[in-house]
């Protein structure tokens, strides 16, 4: 079959939880997995009489959150009343912000599935405060509702359909979560809900045809929004080709996304927009945004997490691979970046941090602020490594050390004498001794038999108490067997 | 047969402070209590009576006078409170069945204030079910009747807090005013209420009704004591985001070079000429004392009422969506979520509610909002801007309060759109945010109380109140005690 005669579009809508102390228009606090309703009060139950008051941090994590999304902050905002009833909705309405949202027109970029650069436009993201939780209870015809998520700060982020696959539908949330949690605005985490996405997809066809707009709800992970996708586009093209249902005579509709068998089930028909009543919001006064707050957050606001990983690649010239893994938190990346300098080169740093250190924090369960010793200590050992003082088994051994008592590199490497034997006197009187010693092993390498060679080396490394300048040893050996080297 | 509870608020206060003074607040409130038993089984002005709570407080507080303690500018005196005001451990019904059961955690932020000058909460006063209504008789709890003629309505929604007040069982009444609840009702009972300008006051505690129209105003027998309350409750408010602070009260203006507009379109509206009467008389009085006649023109208030009845529709449409029987008051079960709403709303909400809840509804909803909920805010902006223009020319706007006296219980109750009309007069200076306030301005030949209602621009509340005293001074025309007063001590 000749490629498939349609685009896949995704637009995509993220609720984001801020990371706020308290609530957003309450004092209670704003954490996950407490007692249900424990962190609850008069504002956040919709108890009568009870007035919302803004949490200026939720505004603040707001614009840092659309800057970091380059997106333009209105000088004034305003809050809008979005009704509908619902058991988790003490209220019955959710204050939310309709026609003057926080943030409009911002963009992020990550990997098209071409392997070009794909620009993905923000079209607005707007502050609202959360729902509670419902929860159905198996076996019963009740659900208990736990209320202390209810007003916690959400920053609705809503994409353009930029995104033409599953798989750029997975990078645009796994770059929107580095994004936010570089800003330092939301733990993005998707099993806790801090970071909640409901893809949009259809189908264009070449002939113009386009399969009605599926809304998906329920998906909680990357690869749950992927599956979600992928099934979607082969549905939507089997009801195209059998049924002929184009957004021309089929409305547009929510399906619900199941995890376990990775389907999608109808949930509602849209026929026409849902009708939420919108209106200002009488109890908050419209908010004018300080231009100086804006600025702050600007100024404040860390490198982009791609912009960063590209420039590893090019200014510092590590592999793709490496910079992905250095980038993905920015702990570990500004913990590496401290560990940089003149005299080592950025791959030694890289593989010491994501070699020996990574092992001994993975092994811990620790992140990466359990290092007990200061990136510039790391650094100092990769000088010693790029230097040709130390070779790698020896580095790893200085590692241990630094690690369990803090001593320095450089000052473990004189107190034990680590440093390796360059001196090509030595070097050679080790070589002729191996040579002599494993004279079949000599005559393979001499045939050009590497593996055999490698029992000479040994010989040789082992003479010099493990210390020799594998590079050395080898080029001495190479020169007294006759070889190129 | 003086009571002390028939002294100006000031002097009751002073005389419970003073510890050498033979007045208490114990005794305040058991002469409160005993004409609320004298007079309340025929006035019905309370839902609610703190009898105890009164009396613990009372002597709570003449303890404190007595060990040498400073209490407020408000000490013992009796509050009766409009039962959409949340008073802590109290009821709290707005007159409605909806809320069954339900007693708020805390103090509104005007009960807790006046409580902390002093003030000694009575009990809860009647309404119409969430303060909708002109009349009281829209309660679920049953009218409260005129004090000048029990066959009477005292007008609404805080007819309990006026009748109470006018009935002599209260001196002081919080009532709340979102299209004219408590002026009209104390033009109807004859005493002084007052709407303050919008944010004044804070809203956190007074169930919302129509929250950018809502402010909670005092009711008193003279314009003196409503400030003294004012002056208890005024003031930004941390929990009420709308709740602003307004410069220093302006000195008390003279009567002369007092620029006082006479608004052509509000000029005998509702046509009963003795109310009519009584409105020229007391401007009569005003420009003999030096005051200027300003004649102005507001052609957007003839669109009050309109604009007033969708704007607050929509508002509580969204505003009493919480009353749902999920977390607190009334429920009808239903296997299923949505007939546990209908049937709740349905049982817990009566008519008046339900036709506003329906009409705000349907005012907001998609291809009708731009019709007419966002044509009515428009309106509402203008309206504004109208009004401050108008204030540019005048100090004060004399008017009529309500178009007529107090009409019989049932008069108009089944007829919604001439009860909307008693509002003619005062939604305007809800819709403008400004401040007004009615003043006694003496009886018909039949004996029922008419109100002269005295506006200016926003934050000139003082200036209201001072020309309310202007008022009384210039005409003697001032609070008397109905009839059913005088049966009592
Ligand atoms: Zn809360």
């Amino acid at each position: 079959m000749s490629a498939p005669a349609y685009r896949v579009i995704v637009g995509m809508e993220v609720h984001l939880q801020l990371r706020t102390r308290t609530k957003c228009f309450c004092g209670c606090l704003a954490v996950y997995g407490a007692e249900p309703n424990v962190h609850v009060c008069d504002v956040c139950l919709g108890l009568p009489g009870a007035l919302p008051v803004l949490n200026a941090e939720a505004l603040r994590l707001g614009v840092r959150t659309g800057l970091a999304l380059g997106c333009t902050v209105a000088r004034r905002t305003k809050w809008d009343r979005k009704n509908y009833f619902y058991p988790d909705l003490p209220k019955g309405y959710q204050i939310s912000q309709y026609d003057r949202p926080l943030c409009t027109d911002g963009a992020i970029e990550i990997d098209g599935d071409d392997g070009a650069t794909r620009r993905v436009r923000i079209r607005r993201a707007h502050l609202e405060e959360d729902t509670g939780k419902s929860f159905h209870v198996a076996g019963t015809k009740h659900s208990r509702i736990d209320l202390n998520r209810c007003g916690t700060p959400l920053l609705e982020i809503v994409s353009e359909p930029d995104l033409a696959s599953a798989e750029e539908a997975g990078r645009y949330l796994e770059e929107l979560r580095r994004i936010v949690a570089y800003a330092g605005t939301s733990d993005g985490n998707m099993q806790e809900g801090n970071l909640r996405c409901e893809p949009n997809v259809n189908l264009v066809y070449e002939n113009g045809d386009r399969t009605p707009i599926v809304e998906v709800k329920n998906v909680n992970s990357v690869a749950g929004v992927e599956r979600a996708i992928r099934f979607e586009v082969e549905r939507q093209d089997r009801e195209y080709r059998e049924h002929g249902r184009t957004s021309k005579n089929t409305p547009r509709s929510t399906r619900g996304f199941d995890d376990t068998t990775g389907t999608t089930v109808h949930q509602r028909t849209k026929e026409s927009a849902d009708d939420y009543r919108y209106f200002p919001e009488p109890d908050l006064p419209a908010v004018d945004v300080d231009p100086a707050l804006v600025e702050a957050e600007r100024a404040s606001l860390p490198e982009r997490p791609r912009t960063r990983r590209l420039r590893y690649v090019q200014a510092l010239q590590l592999s793709a691979y490496d910079a992905g893994v250095l980038t993905a938190d920015r702990r570990v990346a500004d913990w590496f970046e401290a560990a940089l300098g003149p005299d080592r080169t950025a791959k030694t740093v890289a593989n010491l941090l994501t070699g020996e250190v990574f092992a001994r924090l993975n092994a811990a369960g620790k992140a990466i602020d359990a290092v007990p010793f200061p990136p510039a200590r790391l650094g100092e050992l990769a000088a010693l490594v790029d230097g040709r003082v130390v070779n790698a088994p020896t580095a790893k051994q200085v590692l241990k050390l630094l690690w369990e008592t803090g001593e320095a590199p450089a000052a473990a490497v004189a107190r034990l004498g680590l440093a390796q034997v360059s001196d090509p006197e030595a070097v050679r009187a080790a070589c002729e001794a191996a040579i002599a010693a494993e004279p079949a092993a000599a005559a393979a390498l001499k045939a050009g038999n590497e593996k055999a060679g490698g029992r000479v080396v040994g010989h040789a490394m082992k003479a010099l108490k493990g210390k020799g300048d594998p590079t050395l040893v080898q080029r001495t050996l190479r020169q007294l067997l006759g070889l190129p080297s | 047969m003086t009571s002390p509870l028939d002294l100006p608020v000031a002097e009751m206060a002073a005389r419970v402070a003073d510890r050498h003074d033979s007045l208490k607040a114990a005794d305040l409130v058991d002469a409160a209590l005993a004409r609320v038993r004298a007079l309340d089984g025929r006035v019905r002005a309370f839902l609610h009576v703190a009898e105890e709570g009164a009396r613990r407080a009372a002597e709570a507080l003449d303890a404190r006078v007595a060990r040498g303690e400073a209490v407020g500018p408000l000490a013992g005196v009796p509050l009766a409170v409009k039962d959409n005001l949340a008073v802590a451990g109290m009821p709290l019904t707005c007159a409605s069945k909806i809320l069954g059961g339900y007693v708020p955690p805390r103090d509104a932020t005007v009960v807790a204030r006046a409580v902390a000058a002093g003030a000694i909460v009575l009990g809860k006063t009647n309404l119409d079910e969430f303060a909708m209504g002109s009349s009281t008789e829209n309660s679920a709890f049953g009218p409260t009747r005129n004090p000048f003629d029990l066959e009477r309505v005292p007008g609404g929604s805080s007819g309990g807090s006026a009748a109470a007040v006018a009935a002599g069982m209260a001196p002081l009444a919080l009532g709340s005013d979102t299209g004219g609840s408590v002026r009209q009702p104390a033009a109807l009972c004859g005493i002084v209420g007052h709407k303050p300008t919008y944010g004044r006051v804070s809203r956190s505690g007074l169930v919302a009704f129509a929250s950018s129209l809502d402010q909670v105003g005092p009711f008193a027998r003279t314009t003196q004591d409503a400030a003294a309350l004012l002056r208890a409750i005024e003031g930004p408010d941390p929990l009420d985001a709308t709740s602003r602070a307004f410069p220093a009260a302006r000195p008390a203006a003279g009567l002369s070079g007092l620029r006082v507009g006479v608004v052509e379109e509000l000029e005998g509206a509702g046509g009963d000429p003795e109310v009519a009467a009584a409105v020229g008389r007391v401007r009569a009085a005003l420009l003999a004392r030096g005051a200027t006649a300003v004649p102005l023109s507001l052609p957007l208030s003839k669109a009050g009422i309109p604009v007033y009845y969708l704007v607050a529709p929509a508002e509580c449409s969204s505003n009493l969506a919480r009353f749902d029987g999920m977390r607190y008051g009334a429920r009808v079960d239903a296997p299923e979520v949505e007939p546990l709403y209908a049937r709740t709303r349905d049982a817990g909400f009566g008519a008046e509610v339900k036709r506003r809840v329906l009409l705000g509804t349907f005012a907001l909803s998609a291809g009708y909002a731009d019709a007419y909920y966002k044509r009515a805010m428009a309106v509402k902006t203008r309206l504004r801007v109208e009004l401050a223009a108008a204030f540019s020319r005048c100090d004060v706007i004399l008017s009529a309060t309500s178009p007529f006296p107090a009409f019989r219980v049932g008069e108009k109750a089944g007829d919604p759109l001439s009860m909307y009309l008693c509002d003619v007069l005062t939604v305007t200076a809800n819709l403008a945010g400004v401040p007004a306030a009615s003043v006694p301005a003496g009886l018909t030949a039949g004996g029922l109380p008419v109100g002269a209602q005295l506006w200016a621009a926003e934050g000139h509340d003082d200036l209201v109140l001072s020309v309310g005293a202007a008022v009384r001074e210039a005409t003697g025309l001032g609070y008397v005690a109905p009839a059913i007063a005088k049966e009592v001590a």
